[in-house]
């Protein structure tokens, strides 16, 4: 798998995503309070842009009537029938073992590591006080 | 090496090869203002002042809000801004583009004037929707057709509706919501299948509308998830009805299609008709076949959405009964619960089967 400098870390800041094509397969970088996770843009159940999703968090009941509300925006909702994807794993919350969205991994490196090279971005240039989000695809 | 590249396309490639055609789009218009063209300045006013009154107990908003902003996608919101399906190049471009669809039959919904406890306004508002979706859609693009959208608890005025509208071919079919003042078998609706059958026009019966009544029949249910499995009950009590009080007896050329309400019931209920029917034929002398054969010729199916049982071979026996050339391909663009037609119709579903179901039912339904 190749690495891919996909965008500074400033321009990710937490709770927003990105949408990035490497490999020839879009992906959605995001940004959870300062983790970096990348996933398929393309749900796996009939193929809607989850990168046009909502964030949500987890809903979860004891009994009928209670509701507890954790882990918020760390879900991604799909934007056509609602499926809804961990983002630190891919896994579906309703089915977690066969309806999974493909991970790519993904992490926060120094410009100076990368300015050695073979790793330059293409399109912007890589500074090495800066830190950069890389996606290996 | 490394990459950054912007996104270039949607990355959803074109499937012209399926002969789709679509017979469930829901076009809306950005604002109430987009009708005032096409309604007297009375009823503009009447619209614009007082608004909607629909025949149930919330002014605004849906009784059960529907898991996304106007049930829609959330990709389907225009970017020059305005709600879903009311821009036309957008939808062009996200649907019959995408899809490589031959036609796609619009239904509109609320705002309609179907149904509004107003009399009058329901039959100026109908209308202005009529004329909005010559100006605004079927004039602009010959792949789509517009639905007849009538008052339909005024049955004389509906009929006079279909017969403004029956020769106009960019109009495919009359167009009635599934929760009726009334089962739709009954005489104050009989002028609308009249005239529809006179203009040899099928009847689309789409899911929801607001009848006054709570929506299932115990009462109000607490979530959408039960309002979205109503749609197969009230359904089954409009099929019922217009079976049982001899619609298609008297009206013999008339096809109704249920659009957005399941399937898998329409054995199980013809079952119990027939049954009940071999018994009580006397209390309805007036019908002469048994329910399931009149089921068989009349009533048609749309796709979406569609069963999905742990079984496929389920699924198909239900498609069996009902028959392969009665299923219609729907997408319910631009909602939430939309399918994509490449994905939609199960692939366990022999070829030539799925090529009627994308296509091939609808264009001899409607002589496209």
């Amino acid at each position: 798998m190749a690495r891919h400098v996909v965008a500074p870390v400033a321009e990710i800041p937490p709770g927003a995503r990105k949408v990035i094509e490497a490999a020839g397969k879009r992906i959605v970088v995001f940004n959870l309070d300062g983790a970096f996770f990348a996933l398929l843009d393309r749900c796996p159940h009939q193929g809607g842009p989850l990168s046009g999703g909502i964030l949500c968090g987890l809903t979860q009941s004891e009994e009928p009537g209670t509701y507890r509300f954790s882990r918020a925006g760390e879900f991604i909702r799909c934007p056509w029938h609602q499926w809804e994807f961990d983002i630190r794993t891919g896994k579906s919350w309703f089915d977690p073992r066969r309806t999974k969205v493909r991970p790519f991994p993904a992490r926060v490196e120094a410009g100076a590591a990368l300015v050695e090279g073979p790793y330059t971005a293409e399109t912007f240039p890589v500074r090495v006080e800066d830190s950069y989000v890389v996606v290996e695809a | 090496m490394n990459l950054v590249r912007p996104i270039a396309a949607p990355g959803r490639p074109a499937a012209a090869t399926l002969g789709l055609v679509d017979c469930d789009i829901h076009p809306r218009v950005r604002d109430l203002g987009e009708f005032r063209p096409f309604l007297t300045e009375a009823a503009w006013h009447r619209l614009a002042t007082y608004g909607i009154h629909a025949r149930h107990g919330f002014a605004k908003g849906y009784p059960f809000p529907k898991a996304a902003p106007l049930a829609c996608r959330r990709d389907a919101w225009p970017p020059g801004g305005g709600p879903p399906a009311s821009d036309l190049p957008f939808l062009q471009a996200q649907l019959l583009d995408a899809y490589g669809m031959d036609v796609g039959v619009l239904n509109p919904l609320q705002p309609s004037g179907q149904g509004d406890v107003n009399d009058g306004l329901s039959v100026a508002l109908a209308s202005a929707v009529n004329e909005w979706q010559v100006e605004h859609w079927l004039r602009h693009e010959p792949r789509l057709r517009g639905s007849i959208v009538v008052p339909y608890e005024d049955g004389a005025a509906s009929a006079e509706e279909i017969r403004r509208r029956a020769g106009d071919p960019r109009f495919c079919q009359v167009l009635l919501m599934s929760r009726t003042s009334e089962p739709l078998g009954r005489q104050r609706y009989w002028p609308i299948w009249q005239a529809a059958a006179e203009a040899g026009l099928p009847v689309g019966i789409h899911a929801f509308g607001y009848s006054g009544h709570a929506m299932t029949n115990g009462g109000w249910p607490s979530f959408y998830v039960e309002e979205v499995q109503e749609h197969a009950t009230s359904a089954q009590a409009q099929v019922s009805s217009m079976v049982v009080e001899g619609i298609f007896e008297r009206f013999p050329g008339l096809k109704v299609i249920m659009i957005e309400c399941g399937f898998g019931w329409m054995p199980s209920l013809a079952w119990r008709l027939d049954a009940t029917w071999k018994r009580l034929k006397d209390e309805v002398p007036h019908l002469k076949r048994a329910p399931s054969e009149v089921m068989r010729e009349h009533v048609f199916v749309s796709t979406q959405p569609i069963e999905e049982p742990e079984r496929p071979e389920h699924l198909l026996d239900a498609m069996e009964w009902i028959g392969w050339d009665r299923i219609l391909f729907a997408s319910d663009y631009p909602h939430w619960d939309f399918d994509d037609p490449r994905l939609a119709i199960p692939a366990f579903i022999p070829e030539e089967k799925r090529a009627a179901i994308y296509g091939g039912n609808a264009r001899r339904l409607f002589g496209f």
